[in-house]
């Protein structure tokens, strides 16, 4: 798999991918990148704007804004990241079985995939929240569950498309079974479009998490997350007015950048017309 | 001839299409009560023209395809009878080569990976050098082992698929019109590749194709269908043809000799449709010689044992 590496040379996956690249590791190494806490109040402090000791300024308790950022990137990469890896695998599993199965498997996924595509996301997220109750799992499970739809069906699509393939009927032809077949060679071939639209709906996952971040349903204080650092600004937006902007600008960069770097491996895949084969 | 090797009896399947809450399912009969037999080491040919249910007996054969109606019996055991994992075991004996040599191997697969499949999905270690030997065996340098088939032409990956299928050394290979998306020059290679195999493993081969020219070449004895039904079997190639359809086929293909070249007579009229077929002998629209009996009433297929016939006024 070279082509991770070789969206790099392209210019906006390179610029967006380094970006991607420095954002995570600074959410790994946070505790090493800055003196401050994320948790330890210092109310003298409270509300300076951006100087040599406070790069990013600080928060109504007097915390630095740019280490919470930073502790805001392990929640709000780690909460999608891991919410949108159970919603690929459930996906691929149902779509796959659905796909290659047929029959009365197949037309009761698509009617519970189709029944849930027809709400947004974010619907189904809030009401899985409030049956959960909020927190980082309760947020992390509604996400994976608002995305299974969309993965179950491109999987599906992409097995129904790969199933009518002459090398499927020639594995039968050697004895195969259906481990083999979906395992050996339908869900191989499925990959790559499928991590990529994983990529991309990370993407959304972050804004989905700082949604429910930002409704106070996400992790709560005084953990921080990009949501919830935004919420927290926004009855400061007169007063100091980076304690929203520098989270929001985080959100929309972090986005735009997964956005740019998976164009960039869509086009090194060549896979732009097998992404919109989904129904 | 021996016992067969194959025995195909009374086999039929049935295609149903359309259908839903308001319209009735169309059913079509894509063979029909074809009964036939492959003798130990001989290659029998299947001629016909597209759509007239050639690759569907190839698949039933096999059994990749469940039939409505008939069964097959591979060296005295019923295959159409077998439990899955019966059938599987068996699967060692039969294989298949398919007619699209760049749809039929997986394009993650390096060629030792194509060739290592049939192990693995019969459980069986790979013998060493197994793989390099197989690519020998069909006149491919082992350095290929490594490549993807997108790295191939169409003539050596049709090479690859015959490798594998004679992978676990089988006794009955189906060839589906394994030559036919292949240039005239690679045609005549993969043929003479195929023929030398046969001898020197003592294969028997079903090799379907719509060259008539080619399975008068290859083939010992030549069965010809006409929408999914036996109208002939030729008992050797020099035989003259009995059946006004099979006469047809071959005065279609040009002699290669000018001086031999006459008139053809195309033939006029449409086959039916497969889903109304006609009561009496399906063929009888287009036939010169149909009689009202033709049309009434379907012929049956006899005439001495060695050349059966369908036909009530053969040549």
């Amino acid at each position: 798999m070279t082509a991770p590496l070789r969206a790099f040379r392209r210019p906006q996956g390179g610029l967006a991918g380094g970006w991607l690249i420095l954002v995570i590791a600074a959410a790994l190494a946070a505790p090493l990148l800055t003196p401050y806490a994320y948790d330890v109040q210092n109310l003298p402090q409270a509300y300076q704007p951006a100087s040599a000791r406070h790069w990013l300024g600080t928060d109504e308790f007097g915390r630095d804004l740019l280490t919470r950022l930073i502790y805001g990137a392990r929640t709000s990469l780690s909460v999608s990241a891991t919410a949108i890896s159970i919603s690929v695998l459930c996906g691929m599993v149902l779509g796959a079985a659905a796909a290659w199965f047929g029959g009365w498997l197949d037309r009761a996924v698509t009617m519970v995939v189709d029944l849930s595509w027809s709400f947004p996301e974010i619907l189904i997220a809030l009401i899985l929240v409030a049956i959960i109750g909020p927190g980082t799992i309760g947020v992390m499970i509604a996400i994976a569950v608002a995305y299974i739809a969309q993965f179950t069906r491109l999987t599906r699509a992409q097995i129904l498309t790969l199933k009518g393939e002459t090398f499927i009927e020639a594995a039968r032809s050697l004895g195969a079974g259906h481990a083999h077949i979906l395992f050996r060679h339908l869900l191989p071939n499925a990959l790559a479009p499928v991590l990529v639209s994983a990529m991309l709906a990370t993407g959304d996952a972050i804004i989905l998490e700082a949604t429910l971040g930002f409704f106070g349903l996400g992790a709560q204080p005084p953990v921080p997350s990009w949501g919830g650092m935004m919420s927290a600004g926004s009855a400061l937006v007169f007063k100091a007015p980076w304690v929203i902007i520098f989270p929001g600008l985080a959100v929309a960069v972090t986005v735009v950048a997964i956005n740019l770097y998976g164009d960039a491996l869509i086009a090194e895949l060549d896979i732009r017309s097998r992404l919109r084969r989904e129904a | 001839m021996t016992a067969p090797l194959i025995r195909i009896e009374a086999l039929g399947k049935r295609f149903q299409s359309g259908g839903g809450l308001f319209a009735r399912p169309r059913a079509m009969m894509a063979v029909r009560d074809v009964t036939l037999s492959v003798g130990k080491g001989e290659v029998l040919g299947v001629v016909g023209e597209s759509g007239c249910g050639k690759s569907t007996l190839a698949r039933l054969v096999l059994r990749l395809i469940e039939p409505t109606s008939g069964r097959v019996t591979f060296d005295g055991t019923e295959i159409t009878a077998l439990s899955p994992p019966a059938l599987r075991r068996m699967r060692r004996r039969m294989a298949m080569v398919f007619q699209d040599p760049y749809s039929s191997l997986d394009p993650r697969y390096t060629l030792a990976d194509v060739l290592a499949e049939p192990f693995r999905v019969q459980n069986e270690p790979l013998p060493a050098n197994r793989v390099e030997a197989m690519l020998a065996a069909v006149g491919l340098p082992a350095a290929l082992a490594g490549n993807h088939p997108h790295q191939l032409s169409g003539g050596q990956r049709q090479r690859v698929g015959i490798a594998r299928a004679l992978a676990l050394r089988p006794d009955f290979v189906v060839l589906d019109e394994p030559t036919a998306s292949l240039d005239v020059s690679i045609q005549a290679q993969i043929i003479a590749l195929l023929a030398d195999l046969r001898d020197r493993l003592g294969l028997s081969y079903l090799f379907i194709s719509h060259d008539l020219g080619l399975v008068r070449y290859f083939c010992d004895r030549i069965v010809v269908m006409y929408l999914g039904a036996v109208v002939e079997v030729l008992p050797d190639t020099a035989t003259a043809p009995r059946h006004p359809y099979t006469q047809a086929l071959m005065e279609s293909n040009f002699a290669p000799d000018p001086a031999r070249r006459r008139a053809i007579e195309p033939l006029s009229g449409e086959i039916p449709s497969p889903f109304a077929l006609p009561p009496g002998c399906a063929f009888a629209a287009r036939c010169p010689r149909a009689s009202d009996l033709c049309r009434r009433q379907p012929p049956a297929l006899d005439g001495d044992a060695t050349h059966p016939v369908a036909c009530f006024h053969p040549l």
